[in-house]
C-alpha cells in the first residue's frame, strides 16, 4: 500500500498541482516515517511540530496552494484539533467566501505493536469535525484512487492509512494500471536504496488517473445471512472471518465503507434491508464510536426490516493500547472476534 | 548573534495630507467601535469585541497594506481587534454593523460570526477567528508560497500580547526563520499589556515581547503603537525590509485597551488608558493642521452616518434558519480560480 500512496503522490505533483508535500521527516533523506514520501519532488521536512504543519497547510491551501500535509502518527495530531477545526469550517464560517484545498494524511490504528503513542484511532475524531472529507482505504489500489481523490477535491480532507496495511501487497486483479506487477520490479524502481540517497532518483512507472469516489462504498464479499461493514485494518479480517464462517453455513456480506465522510449509506441500507441483520466493526474506541452513529441511523431508518439487534464491535474503551502482544490483542478487534460476533448476530433469534 | 541594522525609519514628518487623512480614519474607526459597543449594549448584538484604543496603530497599518488578490499582494492573518485596519483598507462601516447585528447581509460571515471577524478574498483577509493565536500557525502557510513566487507580496500577522503564550507564536517564531526558508513575514503584537482581566506583568518574564524574536535570528523591534507618526515610520520601514529582504519582521507595538476585553467586562471606557486620539488631536491643533471645531465637526458627521447605518441594519433580515447547510462543502475551488 505504502508505494500506492507514493505513486498516487507522484501524480499528484505531477498532473494535479500538488505544490507541497510536507510533515516531520517527509522529505529526503528519509522519506517518511513508512516510506511513503521518497523520491517525490515537492516534499520537504518541515520542524517537528504539528500544529505548524497543520496551520502551515491551512495557509498554503488559502494561497491556492494544494498541499499533502503528514501527520506521522495520528496519536500526535490531538494537540492539533481546534487547526484541524479551523480548517474544515473556512468555508462555513466564511459564508462561502474562501474554500480551503488541504489534504491531512496521518497513518492511524493498531497491528505493529506501537505502543500507546503509535496505536491510536482517528476516524471517531475526524467524523467529530465537520467539514472535511474523510477516506479511509483498505487496499492498495483504493489508496492509490482515494489519495488521488483527497488532492483534486477543493475541500479539507483526510486521508487516514492503516499503518498494519502499510506492507499489504495489491490483490490478484486489482493492480494499478501501468505498475510493474512484481513487487520486486516496483521496488527497484521507486523504493530509495539502503544508505546514501544523495544521487538516487525514482523510475515512476506511467500511472493513470484513478480516482476513487468519496461516498462509494465497495461490497468486498456477497451474503444472504447478515452484513457487515467495516473499513482500514479491521476490513480484511471481516473478510477473512466471513470465509471461516461460511464453513459452518453462515454467509455473510461484508462491506468495505473505504470513505466516512460522505458515506454510502445507500449500499448499507440496501444490504440490511436484504439481509436484517448487521455486524458494524472497527478499532477505535467503543464509546462515541463512528459505528454508533451507523447504528442510530440504523435503528432510524430500518428498524423494521431488522431481525436481530445491530451491533458493534470496536476498540475496548480503555485509555491506549498497552505493548504487550497480549495487551494489544485484547483491546481491538481480532480475527476470532469478529468471526464469533458474526456467529452472534447471524444466530441471534428474533 | 549580531544582526544587520535595520535602515532607520527617516525622521521626516509625514505630509499634512496624511496626517489628516490618517486623523480622519482614526475618527471614524473610534466612532465605528464606538457604535459597536452602543449597539451591543441596546440588543442589537449578543457580543462586542473590537480595537478601540489601537487605531494610532491600526490605521497605518490598513493604508500601507498592498491589498489586492493572489500571491504578489499582501495576506492578511489578523486578529479581532483590527477594524481600523479594514476601515483604512476601504471597507464600508455599515458591514461592522451587519456583522455585529448578525444579519443576513454581513458579508463577511453571513450572521454567523461575531463582530470583527472579517474575511474577505478578494483582499486576501482570511477569516478571522476567535481563539487568539491559530493565525501564528495557519500564516507562515502564505508566506511559504508568496516566498516561492516572489515578487513583493507578503504576509502580515497580528495578534495580542496574551495570545503570544500560546504554542502558535512559537511556532511563528521557528517557521518564519528556518535556514531552509526564511519566509517574508510582518509578524505584529500589539502589546496593551492585558489578557482578559489578567496583567501582563504577573505572566511574562520576557521584559519585551520583541526579544523574543531576537533568539531566531529575526528583526525585531517595539514601538509607540500610541503614536500614528511612529508608527507609520515603524511599519513602513519593517514592511520595506520584508518586502525585499524576503525574511521575517517581528514589530511589538505599545498600546491601549480602552473598552477593556470585550462586552464580556462591560464595554465601559478605561479613564486610566492614554487615548492615542486625544494626543494625536493636540498635536495636529499646535502645528495648524486642524481646528477643534474642524475635528468635533468630523466626529459629530461620523456620528451620524453611523447612526443612519444602525436604524438601517436594525431592520435587515437575519440569516434563514435553512442556511445552516449552506457552505459546508466548497464545490469551486475558489483560491485557484
Amino acid at each position: 500500500m505504502v508505494q500506492a500512496i507514493r505513486m498516487a503522490l507522484h501524480v499528484a505533483e505531477e498532473r494535479h498541482g500538488v505544490t507541497d508535500i510536507f510533515g516531520e521527516d517527509v522529505g529526503p533523506p528519509l522519506g517518511g516515517a513508512f516510506t511513503a514520501t521518497q523520491g517525490l519532488k515537492t516534499a520537504w521536512n518541515s520542524p517537528l511540530d504539528e500544529r505548524g504543519i497543520v496551520g502551515a497547510s491551512i495557509g498554503l491551501g488559502l494561497a491556492g496552494c494544494r498541499n499533502v500535509a503528514e501527520i506521522q502518527f495520528c496519536d500526535y495530531a490531538f494537540n492539533t484539533i481546534d487547526l484541524l477545526k479551523l480548517g474544515g469550517m473556512i468555508h462555513w464560517s466564511s459564508n462561502g467566501d474562501w474554500n480551503c484545498p488541504i489534504t491531512i494524511m496521518t497513518p492511524v490504528g493498531s497491528g505493529i505493536r506501537g505502543s500507546i503513542y503509535h496505536s491510536h484511532s482517528f476516524d471517531a475524531t475526524a467524523t467529530h469535525i465537520p467539514g472535511y472529507k474523510i477516506a479511509m482505504p483498505s487496499t492498495p489500489r483504493d489508496a492509490y484512487g482515494m489519495l488521488l481523490s483527497c488532492v483534486v477535491d477543493p475541500n479539507p480532507c483526510f486521508f487516514l492509512v492503516p499503518k498494519a496495511l502499510m506492507r499489504v501487497r495489491t490483490m490478484a486483479g486489482e493492480e494499478i494500471p501501468g505498475e510493474p506487477g512484481d513487487d520486486k520490479a516496483l521496488s527497484k524502481m521507486i523504493d530509495a536504496p539502503l544508505g546514501d540517497r544523495s544521487k538516487w532518483q525514482p523510475s515512476w512507472p506511467d500511472t493513470p488517473d484513478l480516482f476513487v469516489p468519496f461516498g462509494e462504498a465497495r461490497t468486498m464479499r456477497q451474503g444472504r445471512d447478515l452484513t457487515v461493514v467495516s473499513y482500514g485494518r479491521t476490513l480484511p479480517l471481516c473478510v477473512k472471518a466471513a470465509e471461516t464462517v461460511a464453513g459452518e453455513g453462515i454467509e455473510a456480506e461484508v462491506i468495505d465503507l473505504r470513505s466516512l465522510w460522505p458515506y454510502d449509506w445507500a449500499r448499507i441500507a440496501e444490504s440490511v434491508r436484504r439481509t436484517g441483520r448487521v455486524l458494524y466493526v472497527n478499532e477505535d474506541t467503543e464509546v462515541t464510536n463512528f459505528g454508533e452513529h451507523l447504528i442510530r441511523r440504523t435503528v432510524d431508518e430500518l428498524f423494521y426490516d431488522l431481525i436481530a439487534p445491530p451491533r458493534l464491535l470496536a476498540g475496548a474503551h480503555v485509555p491506549g493500547i498497552g505493548l504487550a502482544d497480549s495487551l494489544e490483542m485484547a483491546s481491538v478487534p481480532q480475527l476470532p472476534s469478529i468471526a464469533e460476533s458474526i456467529r452472534a448476530v447471524a444466530r441471534t433469534e428474533p | 548573534m549580531s544582526l544587520r541594522p535595520l535602515r532607520t525609519p527617516p525622521e521626516t514628518e509625514l505630509s499634512p495630507e496624511l496626517l489628516v487623512k490618517i486623523h480622519q480614519l482614526m475618527v471614524k474607526a473610534r466612532v465605528l467601535e464606538e457604535r459597536l459597543i452602543q449597539m451591543y449594549k441596546q440588543g442589537d448584538g449578543y457580543f462586542w469585541i473590537g480595537g478601540p484604543g489601537e487605531e494610532a496603530f491600526n490605521v497605518p497599518l490598513g493604508i500601507l497594506i498592498d491589498k489586492g488578490r493572489g500571491l504578489q499582494h499582501d495576506y492578511c492573518h489578523f486578529h479581532y481587534r483590527q477594524s481600523a485596519t479594514l476601515l483604512a483598507m476601504g471597507v464600508d462601516p455599515i458591514d461592522s454593523l451587519r456583522m455585529m447585528k448578525n444579519t443576513a447581509t454581513d458579508p463577511y460571515t453571513g450572521g454567523r460570526n461575531f463582530v470583527g471577524h472579517y474575511s474577505i478574498r478578494e483582499w486576501n483577509v482570511v477569516p478571522v477567528s476567535s481563539p487568539i493565536e491559530v493565525q501564528y500557525s495557519m500564516a507562515p502557510g502564505t508566506a511559504i508560497a508568496q516566498k516561492r513566487a516572489g515578487g513583493r507580496g507578503i504576509t502580515i500577522v497580528t495578534g495580542g500580547d496574551a495570545g503570544t503564550a500560546e504554542g502558535d507564536f512559537a511556532t511563528c517564531l521557528v517557521w518564519a526563520s528556518r535556514p531552509a526558508n526564511p519566509l517574508p513575514m510582518l509578524i505584529v503584537v500589539t502589546n496593551n499589556k492585558w489578557g482578559i482581566s489578567t496583567n501582563w506583568q504577573g505572566q511574562h518574564g520576557e521584559k519585551r515581547i520583541s526579544d523574543r524574536g531576537k533568539g531566531f535570528g529575526i528583526e525585531s523591534k517595539t514601538i509607540d503603537g500610541n503614536d500614528p507618526e511612529v508608527s507609520y515610520r515603524e511599519i513602513a520601514a519593517a514592511m520595506e525590509y520584508v518586502r525585499t529582504e524576503r525574511k521575517p519582521f517581528l514589530l511589538e507595538a505599545m498600546l491601549s485597551r480602552l473598552y477593556g476585553h470585550s462586552s464580556a467586562s462591560g464595554a465601559n471606557k478605561i479613564l486610566d488608558e492614554a487615548d492615542c486620539l486625544v494626543g494625536f488631536e493636540r498635536r495636529l491643533e499646535e502645528r495648524g493642521l486642524l481646528t477643534r471645531a474642524k475635528m468635533d465637526e468630523l466626529r459629530a458627521q461620523f456620528n451620524a452616518e453611523l447612526s443612519a447605518a444602525h436604524r438601517k441594519v436594525k431592520d435587515e433580515p437575519q440569516p434563514d434558519p435553512k442556511s445552516i447547510f449552506d457552505h459546508i462543502f466548497s464545490e469551486k475551488d475558489l483560491v485557484r480560480e
